[in-house]
């Protein structure tokens, strides 16, 4: 009986005095904790992508809380979250520009240099091989490098090229910052204009090596009424801010590689 | 110098010989979910230290002057859970005050210590074995050196193994499994040392 009444009282006593050390210790050691960093990061989705710059939406919040970081910075939120932590700062919101990235390659058809056979990832490819294993100097490895990035799920090899799905892709970017070759680009949602090739090597090089790289043929830039489209260092670019999105020059683009930023019009049509 | 060699031992085997992880398999918890990065693993095993030197310290201390005078050794289980769990709130919310640093750094991995196996398994066996005042420390703070080793050693394999080919049936846990498995076969090789 003694034996039970003491094991009792022990733990019970024991129990009491940790319990009332936490209390004061907790009072005595209390952090304050700005009441607008939960609903900070309530406005945030959560996903630590890190697509903002920061380690993850707790640090972004903080950031913002500090007035370290814009608000807007948050690509997978999107207009949605800028705008609820805009109210929760008291401040206006900016314009929000929904981007997404794009892998500005179509790349089926592509030649290798010589066989890889090393570790499956493009970043390790481009280490071993010299600038990479393929014939292209700029294209697009299909490794999936990229894909292993992606936190949404987005992005994907297909035949051998990485391809984004545009509805999935929150525009966190962490594909841009992986791609060794700087394939993989931002470019607004919705966009009816992009060119679908990053080759820079000269047009006798590219017809060699790839059925659908830009070989600079200069075909888009005298069909452009507007001055929009220029070929620079073998390969065509787009000025924005005078394209109106009329598709005469994709109509016209002997590789069929201008398209809209889903990448999905004319895919598999053969090059003309 | 007696002292000095016990010690020495204590250290080894607590390290080597009977890795808490990979000998006597205690925290096996921790060691799988948090090894998939180098960094990670590195603060859980200075996370792992940290407590397992204190909570050896206050449950020796608790064991000695209070549980044996009174005779109550077979409660020591359930006395050092709670002693323990106490124990690492108290240092989490000194922590966060005192040194916010440091708290950022050990994160949500100070609180995931608190029910480990690996600490309470610690506490028990400095009891067993007998152990004095100081020897305990030791013993717990090894013990933990023991832990972080396997752990940074686990999860740079994992990293490794990230980039593997491996069939698609094993892809993720089922090979990390048999990776730790071999790692623990590999440590079983200390095991026939005598020291001292």
């Amino acid at each position: 009986m003694n034996n039970i009444l003491s094991a009792v009282l022990v733990l019970g006593i024991m129990g009491a005095v940790f319990g009332a050390v936490l209390a004061i210790a907790s009072k005595v050691f209390a952090v304050k904790v700005d009441e607008r960093l939960p609903l900070l990061k309530e406005a945030l989705p959560g996903a630590n992508c890190g697509g903002c710059g920061y380690a993850g939406c707790q640090a972004y919040a903080q950031a913002v809380l500090e007035g370290k970081a814009e608000i807007g910075l948050c690509a997978a939120g999107g207009a949605e979250a800028s705008q609820k932590m805009a109210q929760i700062m008291g401040v206006e919101a900016e314009a929000f520009e929904r981007k997404v990235a794009m892998v500005k390659c179509r790349g089926h058809n592509h030649s290798f240099k010589g066989e890889y056979e090393g570790i499956p990832d493009c970043r390790s490819a481009m280490f071993v091989t010299g600038d990479g294993p393929s014939a292209c100097p700029n294209g697009c490895l299909g490794f999936g490098t990229c894909v292993s990035v992606c936190k949404f799920d987005a992005i994907h090899i297909e035949k051998g090229v990485a391809r984004v799905d545009a509805d999935k892709c929150t525009g966190c970017m962490q594909c841009v910052e992986a791609c060794p070759r700087k394939v993989i680009v931002p470019v607004t949602y919705n966009t009816d204009i992009v060119i679908a090739c990053s080759n820079l090597a000269r047009g006798a090089y590219t017809r060699q090596v790839c059925d659908v790289g830009c070989v600079g043929c200069h075909l888009c830039e005298k069909q452009c009424e507007y001055d929009a489209i220029h070929v620079l260092n073998n390969l065509a670019v787009i000025d924005y801010s005078k394209c109106v999105s009329c598709g005469r020059c994709a109509a016209v683009c002997p590789r069929r590689l201008i398209s809209d930023f889903n990448l999905r019009t004319d895919m598999d049509a053969a090059p003309l | 110098m007696n002292l000095f060699l016990s010690l020495f031992s204590i250290s080894l085997s607590a390290i080597l010989a009977e890795n808490f992880i990979l000998v006597k398999f205690l925290g096996i918890c921790p060691f799988m979910g948090v090894s998939k990065k180098s960094d990670t693993a590195i603060g859980m095993g200075v996370a792992v230290t940290f407590v397992m030197g204190l909570a050896s310290a206050a449950t020796w201390a608790v064991d000695h002057y209070l549980l044996a005078p009174l005779e109550l050794g077979y409660m020591q289980t359930v006395v050092f859970i709670l002693v323990i769990a106490a124990l690492v709130q108290l240092v989490e919310m000194f922590l966060q005050k005192a040194m916010p640093a440091l708290y950022q750094a050990l994160g949500i991995y100070l609180p995931l210590i608190t029910t480990n196996c690996a600490v309470l398994g610690v506490a028990l066996l400095n009891i067993q074995n007998g152990y004095s005042f100081i020897e305990s420390v030791v013993y717990g703070v090894m013990g933990g050196v023991g832990f972080t080793l396997a752990i940074v050693l686990f999860s740079s394999v994992r990293e490794r193994l990230e980039d593997c080919d491996c069939p698609k049936c094993f892809k993720g846990f089922p090979i990390a499994l048999i990776a730790a498995g071999l790692l623990a076969l590999s440590f079983m090789g200390f095991s026939g040392f005598k020291v001292f």
